[in-house]
C-alpha cells in the first residue's frame, strides 16, 4: 500500500525545497525525495560555497591593496585548506537550514532516488533497495541539471575538473584553463587569478560572459585582462593530453592552432538535465533538447506531473527555480493571483570581479527585437560612494523603449552591482516607465545613485557626468 | 501659424472625455462656430465649435477615442494659405494620467476622526490601479483604462491587459482555477472574493465576476459607460459617507387632479403632470423652510437662495438629473415645458452641464411604474430627495368614516448633517399642504 499523499516533490534544491514548503504551508500533505543533499547543487556544489570562495579572494585582493586605503597588512598569503573549508562550513550550515525549514513546515522528506511509474505512482530507491512506495495527486519534478560534458574533453577530476573538483580543489594548481566563461567558467576564473593562478580562459563564442550586453562583455573582458586573465574567444579546445601531472590542450581560433600546457583544466562547457532514471518513460512527459518540456503553469504533458527549475530549460537560476516552484504549487492549489513567470524579469548575477549583473533584454537584442531604444550609461568614476570605496570601474546601462519608456533592460558591471539589479528588478516587475524611476529619491551616498543616473542619461538628463 | 484646437473642458470637473465623432473632415473649411465634433462626457454629449476660421489641417485624436485628457489638442486649424506642410512634426500628445475627479462636495469628515482621515475610498473612489506602463499604453492608444479588466496583482492593470485591449480582443478572463488539490482549499478557493479587492466602486460581497467565474455562471459584459460609473461611484459614495434619514407622507391628491384637469382643459400651450406640481410644491416648500434647502461642508451649512430642483430622469444609458431652476419663481406652466424640454434633451444626452449639475433638492418619481413608496439615495452635495410614489385610490379614514381616496406616498431621504428630523417633517407637512390644497401654490 503505497503512501498518499498531495503532491510529490522529486528533487531538493532550490526549485523543490521551495516548492514543498509552498505546499505544506497551503496545507498540502508534502513529501520531498532527495537523492543527494537537501539544497541541491546550488547550496550545496554551486551558488553559495562559490560565493564563500569569492569572498575570500576578495578579502584576499583587497589586503594586497591595503596600502592604498593607508593599511599596511605583513605577510600577506593563503591557506588554500582553510579557505575550502570555511566554504564547505558554508554549504552545510545552510544545508541544514534547510533540513530545519522542511521539518518546520512538516514536509516528509525522504533520502532515495524517486522513480515516476506511471498513474501518481512514485517509488524510492536507496542504492539499489526500495525504501518506500508514494502515491499522489500531484507530482513535480525538480532534479536540475548537472555539468556538460563534450566528448574527448571528458573531467576526470583530477586533472581535468568540472565545478565540483575545482570548489575543492587539494593543491593550488600554478596555471589553469578555463573552458567556457559563462557564469561559473569566470567565477572560476576569477577565484583562481585572484589566488595568483595563471588562467586562460577560452571561449567558443566572440565575447566572454555571452548572455550579458555586448558592452558590459567588453568592458568586464578588458578588466579581467587587466587582472592579467588570459582570455582567447572565438576559440575551442580541440583536445586535451593529460601528462600524469599536467594537460597539455589544444586550441583552435582565429585559424591558428596552438598547445598550451597547464596544470589543470575546468571545465564549464554549460550543463545537462537530469531526466534519467526518472521513470519518465512511464509518462507522457516529453523532452526537448534534453530539458522536459513544461508549459507556463509547469505541467507537462503528463496530467498530474509538473517540472520546474533546471530540469526544464534555461536560464539555469535557483531563483528562477524557486520562482517556479511557487507558481506551480499555487496554480495547482487553484489560488487566485498567480502569474506566469516572465523570462524577461528574471535577473541574472555573475561574481566574477568586477560583479556583473543585468535584467531584460540588452541594448542588441532590443534592436532585434524591433524597439527603437533610449540608452543610458553611468560610469562608476562618476560616483562618489564608487570613488570612496576605491572602486572607481564598472558602468550602469540601461535600455528603454522610446516609444513607451518601458525599461526593457539593465546592465551593470562593477563593485556591488549583484546586490543592486533587484531595484531595476523591482521597477520591471511593477512596469515603471522612465518617469517614475526619475521620481524615484535614491539615497546619497550609494551606488545606487548610478542607477538613477543612467535612467536620467538616457533621456540626456544626467547630473553628475 | 497653425492654429491647435485643444480638447475643451465641457464642466468644471471634467478632466477627460471622448472624443466621439468628427463632424468635418480634413480639409473641411471651418467658419466661426462651425460644429467640429461631438465629445461625450460622463453626462451628456457636447459639441464642440469652431472658435477661429481656417482650413481644418489634421485630425489629431480620432473619433471614438476614450479617455482625450482636457485640453490635449485634438486637431489642427490652418490659417489662410496655410499648407498642411506647417504643421510641425510633433511628438504624440501625451494624455495626463486622469487625476481622480473632484468631489462633488467637500469630503464629510467623519464624526470621530481628525480632519486628515477621510473615509477609506470615498476621496479616490474613482482610482484605477494600473501599472504606470499601462496607464502611459493605455493613453498612447487612446484606451479608458477603467474599460480594461486588470490580470495583475489583485486586479491591477498591467501592460498585457492593455495590449489585449488594444488588439480588440475582449480583456481575456482569467483561466479557470485549477482543481484544488484538496477539500480544505476548496473552501478558501470557492469562498467570496475578499472584499478589499480595490475597485472603482466596491462590489458589495464580492467580486461578482470573480465568483460568477467560479461557479460557472453564464452571463453577458455589458460594459460600464463613463456615465454608468459616475453615477455608481457617486451613489456609493453617497450612501456611505451621508448620515441618510426618512420621513414618509401621504397627500390626497384628488383636488390636485381635479386642478390639473381643469387646467389642461383651459389651454393646448401646455399639459401638466403631477409631477410639474410636485415640482412647483417643493419649490414652495423650500421657501418656506429654507433649512431643507441646504447642504453639507465642513465649515459651514450652506442653504442656499434658490430652489433649484433637480428631477431624475432616467435615459438609455442613466440616471441624470436635469434642473429647474429658480423654481420658485416659476409658474407650473413654465416649469413643465421646461421639463419635457430638458427630459428630452437628457435622453438625447445633450443636456449641458449647467443643465444638470448644481441643483440644490432633488425628486425622483416612480408614481408612472405604479410604485407606491420607496426611499432614494441622496445626491450629493444635497441634502435631500423626495421619493414620490403613484397616485392611487385607497381607503382613508375621514371624519370617522371609510372613505376612497387618491393617495400618493412621498418619502424624503434627508442628510442628518444638514437637515434635522423636525425640520424635514415641517418641510414635508407644508409640502402636503400645497399639494392637498393646489390652488394655494397658484398664488
Amino acid at each position: 500500500m503505497a503512501d498518499q499523499y498531495d503532491i510529490i516533490v522529486i528533487g531538493g534544491g532550490p526549485g523543490g525545497y521551495v516548492a514543498a514548503i509552498r505546499a505544506a504551508q497551503l496545507g498540502m500533505k508534502t513529501v520531498l525525495v532527495e537523492r543527494e543533499h537537501l539544497g541541491g547543487i546550488c547550496l550545496n556544489w554551486g551558488c553559495i560555497p562559490t560565493k564563500a570562495l569569492l569572498r575570500s579572494a576578495e578579502v584576499f585582493t583587497n589586503m594586497k591593496h591595503a596600502d592604498a586605503f593607508g593599511l599596511s597588512v605583513k605577510d600577506i598569503g593563503y591557506d588554500l585548506k582553510k579557505v575550502v573549508e570555511r566554504s564547505r562550513k558554508v554549504a552545510s550550515q545552510l544545508s541544514g537550514g534547510v533540513k530545519h525549514l522542511l521539518k518546520k513546515n512538516k514536509v516528509t522528506v525522504l533520502d532515495g532516488q524517486g522513480k515516476l511509474l506511471g498513474g501518481g505512482k512514485v517509488g524510492v530507491e536507496k542504492d539499489g533497495k526500495a525504501v518506500a512506495d508514494l502515491a499522489g495527486k500531484h507530482i513535480i519534478i525538480a532534479t536540475g541539471a548537472r555539468a556538460r560534458v563534450l566528448p574527448g574533453l571528458e573531467p576526470d577530476g583530477k586533472l581535468v575538473w568540472t565545478y565540483k573538483e575545482a570548489m575543492v580543489p587539494d593543491i593550488m594548481p600554478k596555471s589553469l584553463l578555463v573552458v567556457g566563461s559563462g557564469a561559473i567558467g569566470i567565477e572560476f576564473a576569477s577565484f583562481y587569478r585572484q589566488l595568483g593562478v595563471e588562467v586562460t580562459v577560452v571561449e567558443v563564442m566572440e565575447r566572454v560572459l555571452p548572455v550579458e550586453d555586448e558592452e558590459i562583455s567588453v568592458f568586464a573582458r578588458k578588466s579581467f585582462e587587466k587582472q592579467g586573465m588570459r582570455i582567447l574567444t572565438a576559440t575551442t579546445v580541440k583536445g586535451l593530453k593529460r601528462n600524469g601531472v599536467n594537460v597539455t590542450a589544444t586550441l583552435e581560433g582565429n585559424g591558428k592552432s596552438q598547445d598550451i600546457t597547464i596544470d589543470r583544466v575546468i571545465m564549464a562547457v554549460g550543463i545537462a538535465h537530469n531526466t534519467e532514471n526518472l521513470g519518465l518513460e512511464n509518462t507522457r512527459v516529453r523532452l526537448d533538447r534534453g530539458h522536459i518540456v513544461a508549459n507556463e503553469w509547469l505541467q507537462t504533458d503528463e496530467p498530474g506531473v509538473y517540472a520546474i527549475g533546471d530540469v526544464t530549460g534555461p536560464p539555469w537560476l535557483a531563483h528562477k527555480a524557486s520562482h517556479e516552484g511557487v507558481i506551480c504549487v499555487e496554480k495547482i492549489a487553484g489560488l487566485n493571483d498567480v502569474h506566469p513567470l516572465d523570462m524577461r524579469k528574471i535577473p541574472g548575477c555573475t561574481y566574477c570581479t568586477p560583479q556583473v549583473a543585468s535584467v531584460g533584454l540588452s541594448e542588441k537584442k532590443a534592436k532585434e527585437k524591433g524597439y527603437e531604444v533610449k540608452i543610458g550609461r553611468f560610469p562608476f568614476v562618476g560616483n562618489g560612494k564608487a570613488i570612496a570605496l576605491g572602486e572607481p570601474e564598472g558602468m550602469v546601462k540601461t535600455v528603454f523603449d522610446a516609444r513607451t519608456g518601458e525599461l526593457l533592460g539593465a546592465h551593470m558591471v562593477g563593485a556591488e552591482v549583484t546586490e543592486l539589479i533587484q531595484g531595476y528588478t523591482i521597477a520591471k516587475t511593477l512596469e515603471t516607465t522612465e518617469a517614475e524611476l526619475m521620481h524615484t529619491v535614491f539615497p546619497h551616498p550609494t551606488l545606487s545613485e548610478m542607477m538613477h543616473e543612467s535612467v536620467l542619461d538616457a533621456y540626456g538628463r544626467a547630473i553628475h557626468f | 501659424m497653425p492654429i491647435e484646437i485643444l480638447m475643451p473642458a465641457l464642466s468644471p470637473t471634467m478632466t477627460e472625455g471622448t472624443l466621439a465623432k468628427w463632424l468635418k473632415s480634413e480639409g473641411d473649411e471651418i467658419k466661426a462656430g462651425d460644429v467640429l465634433a461631438e465629445i461625450e462626457t460622463d453626462k451628456a454629449t457636447m459639441e464642440v465649435e469652431a472658435v477661429d476660421e481656417g482650413r481644418l489641417g489634421k485630425i489629431l485624436v480620432a473619433a471614438g477615442t476614450a479617455g482625450v485628457a482636457v485640453n490635449q489638442p485634438i486637431a489642427v486649424l490652418l490659417e489662410e494659405g496655410e499648407e498642411t506642410g506647417a504643421i510641425a512634426a510633433k511628438p504624440a500628445p501625451k494624455a495626463e494620467v486622469p487625476m481622480p475627479a473632484a468631489g462633488p462636495a467637500p469630503a464629510p469628515a467623519p464624526a470621530s476622526a481628525s480632519h486628515a482621515a477621510r473615509p477609506n475610498g470615498a476621496a479616490h473612489g474613482d482610482r484605477v490601479f494600473a501599472s504606470p506602463l499601462a496607464r502611459r499604453l493605455a493613453a498612447q492608444a487612446g484606451i479608458e483604462l477603467a474599460m480594461i479588466r486588470g490580470s495583475g496583482p489583485n486586479g491591477r492593470i498591467v501592460r498585457a491587459d492593455v495590449e489585449a485591449a488594444a488588439k480588440g480582443g475582449a480583456p481575456a478572463r482569467p483561466p479557470a482555477a485549477a482543481e484544488p488539490a484538496v477539500a480544505a482549499l476548496a473552501q478558501v478557493a470557492a469562498g467570496p472574493a475578499p472584499a478589499a479587492k480595490p475597485a472603482p466602486v466596491p462590489a458589495a460581497g464580492g467580486n461578482a465576476k470573480e465568483l460568477s467565474d467560479k461557479l460557472g455562471m453564464r452571463y453577458k459584459e455589458v460594459p460600464n459607460t463613463s456615465m454608468r460609473k459616475t453615477i455608481a461611484r457617486r451613489l456609493t459614495e453617497a450612501k456611505q459617507t451621508v448620515p441618510h434619514f426618512y420621513l414618509t407622507i401621504d397627500c390626497q391628491v384628488d383636488e390636485l387632479l381635479k386642478v390639473r384637469a381643469e387646467l389642461n382643459s383651459r389651454s393646448d400651450d401646455y399639459k401638466l403632470s403631477v409631477n410639474d406640481f410636485v415640482i412647483r410644491a417643493v419649490a414652495l416648500g423650500l421657501k418656506k423652510v429654507p433649512a431643507a434647502n441646504a447642504a453639507w461642508s465642513d465649515d459651514a451649512i450652506l442653504m442656499y437662495d434658490n430652489a433649484d430642483v433637480s428631477v431624475a430622469v432616467a435615459t438609455p444609458s442613466g440616471l441624470i438629473t436635469p434642473i429647474i431652476k429658480t423654481a420658485e419663481g416659476k409658474g407650473l406652466a413654465q416649469i413643465s415645458n421646461e421639463m419635457k424640454d430638458l427630459a428630452k434633451r437628457a435622453r438625447d444626452g445633450k443636456l449641458k452641464p449647467e443643465e444638470y449639475l448644481g441643483g440644490t433638492f432633488s425628486v425622483s418619481n416612480l408614481g408612472m411604474f405604479g410604485i407606491r413608496q420607496f426611499e432614494a439615495i441622496i445626491n450629493p452635495p444635497q441634502g435631500c430627495i423626495l421619493a414620490v410614489g403613484a397616485g392611487e385610490q385607497r381607503p382613508v379614514v375621514k371624519d370617522g368614516a371609510l372613505v376612497v381616496a387618491t393617495v400618493m406616498t412621498c418619502t424624503l431621504s434627508a442628510d442628518h448633517r444638514v437637515v434635522d428630523g423636525a425640520v424635514g417633517a415641517e418641510f414635508l407637512a407644508v409640502f402636503k399642504k400645497y399639494i392637498e390644497d393646489p390652488l394655494t401654490m397658484l398664488l
